[in-house]
């Protein structure tokens, strides 16, 4: 997440203070990333210097100082919102590695393995989930945290269930002859408009 | 109170060389107002052991109580009359029967227990309506989008004094958000003192139970806690992290 980004998302909308920043970037994530004021100013601080967002006072500091975005700043922020995130390359998934590591482990059932971590993540949707009994309670920016929070462990749990159902069917069937090396997946930045 | 209770069920069909042994010794207690999920891969035993429960099947050994009654020493009938008045079935594919509207689907099981068919009727209305569904009521099935059919089942699934309601993939053919909200009113009967148990492979359905029961090779391996608040881990977490 780009506190950057956010920063001049929120500045888009029109000039505001700092604490202004700090208190709508909290508000609008559901209050699920908290920000302290030191990381506000200091990214403010680095906008300007950029060029991105200019302040009514140069030399004054504190919460009322106020900031507004400059033309470079706006074409910044439209930039960013189009360039999708880098998702070419597999993260070092943690999970994935620990699973890939009980394989060469003779003593290590991996089935037993997988559930525990499967266990795990299904109590943390079922927290997530409790959210959403009051969900009349919550605006939508955290809806749509509490959603794609929910699709992510669903996929590692997805994953699990595949990699459980694949040891088990290669439990039954010949090893295949040879390993494949990882592909090297193209990275295309930036969206057509 | 417990409401559904099985203790050391095993289900066995076939014998000698075809023999397939679909449930070993499975203990599942569900309490009054608990939503309950069962979750494992196919074959791993979760709809047998729904239709166990729901006495759709006889156990080959082990007991299966519901609402405090052993199932082996009923009768036929009395297993038929408990069928219809204590326990609701929810499908994948809705059974619900072609030839009748929403609001007669739902009465049906009340009118077969020998209620008059007005005040079948009447009770069949009220579980649309709290159900979000009374415009629906006059619809035929093949009228319905796939969310109203699954909701409607529900209606006819928690119509009248049931105890316990049974599920097997109940969203299964339906998107994420008819899923959710079929989980919801799930979520709602149970809350409303509903003993429920959800068969499922879906994680996030599964979510919204109070406990998430694990079963494999017809075992239960594993179970999930009761879920906490999760406020207190949210804001340790920075927007970085």
């Amino acid at each position: 997440m780009s506190i950057r980004h956010a920063m001049l998302a929120l500045l888009s909308e029109g000039p505001k203070y700092g604490l202004q920043l700090r208190q709508e970037f909290e508000a609008r994530t559901g209050d699920v990333w908290p920000l302290n004021v030191g990381q506000v100013y200091t990214t403010l601080q680095r906008l300007e210097r950029d060029g991105l967002v200019e302040s009514d006072e140069p030399e004054a500091e504190g919460p009322q100082k106020g900031f507004r975005i400059t033309p470079d700043g706006a074409e910044e922020l439209d930039e960013w919102l189009r360039t999708p995130p880098d998702l070419s390359s597999p993260p070092r998934d943690e999970l994935v590695i620990k699973v890939l590591v009980a394989l060469r482990m003779p003593d290590v059932d991996v089935h037993a393995l997988i559930q525990v971590h499967r266990r795990y993540l299904v109590e943390l949707m079922q927290q997530w989930t409790r959210l959403k009994e009051d969900e009349g309670h919550f605006d939508i920016s955290f809806a749509l945290v509490v959603d794609a929070e929910l699709f992510r462990l669903d996929s590692v749990v997805r994953w699990l269930d595949t990699a459980d159902g694949r040891l088990k069917r290669a439990a039954t069937e010949p090893a295949p002859p040879a390993t494949f090396p990882m592909p090297k997946l193209r990275r295309r930045v930036g969206v057509q408009q | 109170m417990n409401v559904l209770e099985l203790s050391n069920v095993s289900k066995v069909y076939g014998e000698g060389p075809t023999e397939v042994r679909a449930l070993s010794g499975v203990d599942l207690v569900v309490d009054a107002g608990a939503l309950v999920a069962v979750m494992g891969a196919s074959g791993s035993g979760k709809s047998t052991l729904l239709t166990i429960a729901g006495s759709l099947e006889q156990a080959t050994a082990g007991e299966v109580r519901v609402g405090g009654a052993a199932l082996s020493r009923m009768s036929r009938n009395d297993q038929a009359r408990m069928r219809r008045r204590s326990i609701g079935y929810v499908f994948q594919d809705y059974n619900l029967l072609a030839g009748l509207n929403a609001v007669e689907n739902v009465a049906l099981p009340l009118e077969l227990d020998g209620m008059s068919a007005k005040k079948a009727q009447s009770a069949g209305m009220a579980a649309l309506e709290e159900l979000g569904l009374a415009d629906r009521a006059s619809h035929f099935p093949d009228e319905l989008s796939g969310g109203e059919r699954q909701r409607v089942s529900i209606a006819r699934a928690v119509v009248g004094d049931r105890q316990l309601l049974l599920a097997d993939e109940p969203s299964g053919a339906l998107d994420s958000t008819n899923g959710e909200a079929v989980m919801r009113l799930v979520l709602a009967a149970c809350r409303r003192g509903l003993a429920a148990v959800v068969v499922t492979h879906d994680a996030q359905l599964a979510s919204w139970a109070d406990r998430v029961v694990f079963l494999r090779d017809g075992r239960v391996v594993d179970q999930t806690m009761p879920p906490m608040g999760i406020e207190a881990s949210l804001v340790s977490r920075g927007p970085n992290s």
